[in-house]
């Protein structure tokens, strides 16, 4: 009996992990691309074998930690393709056909939570430290789980980091309020993080001049306690303080909880009696954010009404389809950058030579990721370059902090010394018809 | 005996001064600012109305799918982790009969009555089917193993539902408004209810013909209708069959109602059949009511029917009810009038602090005597 007892469970407990493994995939896309390299690595071989002079001295690794379980593959899924997408035109090798590139996608997102997981992160980022091949680490995308990853890093190696989307400030630019606290995410005293994306010191004070400019002259903020939304939330309620913007309230929201309606309703004559001009969220659409919009929209009436604003968190189209067309319609969010149509030319083939290979493009990150991965090969090609050995982690990261007057897919910029970019366009997009789109750039 | 009850009536009482003590001194510090809360009462009193409406309705929700828990544990003992997913499955299991039968796009109201009946029977049937299935496939061989390992195959069987749902809101071709950004992201339950009472020429707010500033949709209606009736229901089956009192005998003593003539087995499996009824009606009532199909949504939903199970009493009906309206207050409340951010924490305090004076509960506690 117990022995057929402990078969079962051990039959059943096997049964689940493979299904959560299945499920973490489920969307099937996030399977690809852990394949695809393998697969595309393939004919890689074959000219070295044909080529013989051009012997691959080595594999280089590089991987990426993203969120794949949970509503942010949406965003993440295009980031991804967008970094193969950037390998295959080099065709998996650098230097000259020197090393070998192989690409991981990690996801650093759990079943149970449904979004990033803090425990995967570390995870992550001790098994990247961990393994000498790898020369770069391409993540995160949740502002909170870089803070994990950023110190663990910084000790092996340092191995350099570069993120497609953090915007907490507080990651790289040392926060007045809270001294030290930036310094401690880097240990050694090398910094080794950088981000090809503005950050939120940008996007929030942008965001309340924005808000101001719909006619706006009372806002309630919301955001969902998490360091990249609370973050984006408190920079957006400075900068209304000083532009006379009034802060009718501030709350923390639960972001798994069934409904927001009593909430909603207390905001709805929380304006002395009414309802405020416009409600700002910080927060990712993982926290709830369409059910918030939902359960807006049903109280104090469509965003016309009510501004309903938020940030790059919900700039995905899985907040639309998570709200309904009809609901999300007339919602801002406001995005690092340019639309894809004012990209410079290498944009623009970048976005034309994705859609040739997955589809129609819309997710403002995708070339945020096709720009990190640009990022990480320029800089092996430049350590290659000063013949250095590119197997050096520390000789990399060095390279990454020293690009300069980068021509990217974004345009043309540098890395300042925290390894923040020279770029500061915030681009304001408004849901239509069910889609997002883009109705101003600002500084 | 008189004096020590005295005694004992006198150091509660104690703890209790210290505990309300320690709740106005910290409390501001959440939000519990009392002359704050009461100046917000007197200048719109209405609302607190408002706020009891929204509570009710939700804590309906939580109270059916907290039947399922107390239900289960009753009999068996065991807290059937995938439950709550069992629930999710019926929100999905509804919008796909409500799009497969194209109700989802008809404006006519006879067609939309039909389709949501439909959904109803079909969630119920499917979730009832599945919850009975799952204590067949995880839980049956285990039931005289000791009681972690039922418990761990409950968490495994909730892991694998979940998954099921993330695959099941990738299926655009069954739905099509789950669109084309994976089962992960939340998907639309559309408002079937505002559909149809618009399409018959009524104003959604019942109350929007009185003048007052309050809000009670058809929604919260019919959620707390079709709970009462449900509860109400299980309750008369409980108490008044015959398959009831086979039930109740099983929940006291497996032995004793085997030795009775009891089929224990058919027993069980009813206890989940009906269980898993209710989780499939609370599927379709909370998509009509938050207009959200979520592959996530069960795993909240089934902590917060937990707590209102424990909070009442687990293995009581009544108490699974009285539990789940009042977190459903609870919440509704600390929205209101406290800060949102420190809900839950309320919440699972509240249920620390009721336990504290009444370990089994507030209705006390209706499962197996142990020998």
């Amino acid at each position: 009996m117990n022995k057929r007892l402990l078969a079962l469970l051990s039959v059943l407990v096997l049964a689940s992990m493979v299904l959560v493994a299945c499920g973490g995939g489920t969307p099937v896309a996030t399977e690809a691309p852990a394949e695809e390299p393998a697969m595309t690595e393939a004919p890689a071989e074959e000219p070295a074998a044909t080529e013989a002079p051009a012997e691959a001295m080595g594999t280089l690794k590089i991987v990426s930690s993203l969120p794949m379980t949970g509503s942010s593959l949406t965003q993440t899924q295009t980031i991804v393709n967008a970094m193969q997408l950037r390998l295959e035109q080099v065709d998996y090798k650098v230097c000259g056909g020197s090393y070998d590139i192989e690409y991981e996608a990690w996801d650093d997102a759990s079943a149970a939570l449904g979004q990033w997981d803090p425990a995967v992160e570390t995870e992550n980022a001790n098994k990247a430290a961990a393994d000498p091949s790898i020369i770069a680490y391409l993540g995160t995308f949740n502002s909170g789980a870089a803070k994990l990853s950023i110190p663990i890093l910084n000790q092996a190696g340092p191995l350099a980091m570069i993120s497609p989307a953090n915007t907490n400030p507080g990651l790289t630019k040392a926060d007045k309020d809270l001294p030290g606290v930036t310094d401690s995410y880097y240990p050694t005293g090398t910094r080794s993080y950088t981000r090809v994306v503005a950050a939120d010191d940008i996007q929030g004070k942008v965001a309340a001049n924005f808000v101001k400019s719909l006619g706006a002259t009372t806002v309630y903020i919301l955001d969902d306690q998490q360091l990249y939304g609370k973050g984006v939330a408190d920079v957006f309620e400075a900068t209304a303080a000083e532009i006379g913007l009034t802060v009718v309230g501030h709350e923390g929201i639960d972001p798994k909880a069934a409904d927001y309606k009593a909430l909603m309703t207390k905001i709805s004559t929380s304006n002395g009696g009414a309802a405020p001009d416009a409600i700002y969220v910080g927060m990712v659409v993982d926290s709830n954010a369409s059910q918030l919009l939902k359960d807006k929209v049903a109280i104090m009436g469509d965003n016309e009404t009510v501004k309903f604003v938020g940030p790059d968190g919900i700039q995905t189209q899985a907040f639309i389809d998570g709200a309904g067309a009809d609901v999300a319609e007339g919602a801002y969010a406001s995005v690092a950058g340019v639309p894809f149509a004012e990209l410079p030319a290498s944009g623009q083939q970048f976005v034309t030579d994705y859609e040739a290979k997955y589809g129609p493009l819309t997710e403002p990150y995708s070339v945020y990721g096709y720009e990190t991965m640009s990022v990480a090969l320029r800089a092996i090609e430049d350590v290659c370059a000063a013949g250095g050995d590119p197997t050096d982690r520390a000789t990399i990261n060095a390279a990454v902090f020293a690009i300069k007057d980068f021509d990217g897919a974004l345009g043309t910029w540098s890395f300042d010394a925290n390894g923040d970019t020279s770029l500061t366009d915030m681009t304001f997009y408004v849901v239509k018809g069910g889609k997002y789109e883009a109705v101003g750039t600002f500084k | 005996m008189e004096n020590t009850k005295k005694k004992f009536n006198l150091r509660r009482f104690a703890i209790a001064s210290a505990v309300l003590y320690i709740v106005l001194l910290i409390g501001p510090i959440v939000g519990l600012d009392i002359p704050v809360i009461v100046e917000s009462v007197k200048a719109n009193p209405l609302q607190l109305v408002q706020f009891f409406i929204i509570g009710i309705s939700n804590g309906a929700i939580i109270a059916i799918i907290a039947l399922g828990y107390t239900m289960v544990y009753g009999i068996i003992e065991l807290i059937n982790f995938a439950h709550g997913d069992v629930y999710m499955v019926g929100v999905f299991t509804s919008l796909t009969v409500l799009s497969v039968t194209g109700t989802l796009e008809s404006k006519d109201p006879g067609k939309i009555v039909f389709g949501l009946i439909l959904a109803l029977v079909i969630a119920i049937v499917v979730c009832a089917v599945l919850n009975a299935t799952i204590e067949r496939l995880a839980y049956k061989r285990l039931r005289n193993a000791p009681r972690l390992a039922p418990l761990i195959s409950a968490i495994g069987m909730s892991f694998i539902i979940e998954n099921v749902g993330l695959m099941w809101a990738a299926q655009a071709w069954l739905v099509p408004s789950f669109g084309t950004t994976g089962g992960a992201s939340q998907k639309v339950f559309p408002d079937m209810l505002g559909v149809l009472f618009t399409s018959m020429g009524w104003d959604v707010n019942l109350l929007a013909s009185s003048g007052l500033a309050l809000r009670l949709t058809i929604k919260d209606l019919l959620v707390i209708i079709l709970a009462v009736t449900l509860m109400t229901g299980l309750y008369l089956f409980v108490q008044r069959t015959r398959l009831g009192k086979a039930m109740r005998a099983t929940a006291q003593n497996r032995d004793a109602a085997k030795m009775l003539g009891i089929d224990i087995d058919w027993v069980i499996t009813a206890t989940f059949l009906i269980g898993g009824g209710l989780a499939g009606a609370a599927g379709l009532m909370a998509g009509l009511y938050n207009n959200t199909a979520w592959w996530f949504m069960g795993f909240r939903a089934g902590l917060q029917s937990f707590t209102a199970a424990v909070l009442g009493g687990i293995g009581n009906i009544t108490g699974a009810m009285l539990g789940g309206f009042l977190i459903g207050l609870l919440a509704s409340f600390s929205d209101g009038y406290l800060n949102a951010r420190w809900t839950n924490a309320l919440v699972f305090a509240t249920l620390v602090l009721i336990l504290l004076f009444r370990p089994t509960g507030l209705l006390g506690e209706q499962t197996g005597q142990k020998a």
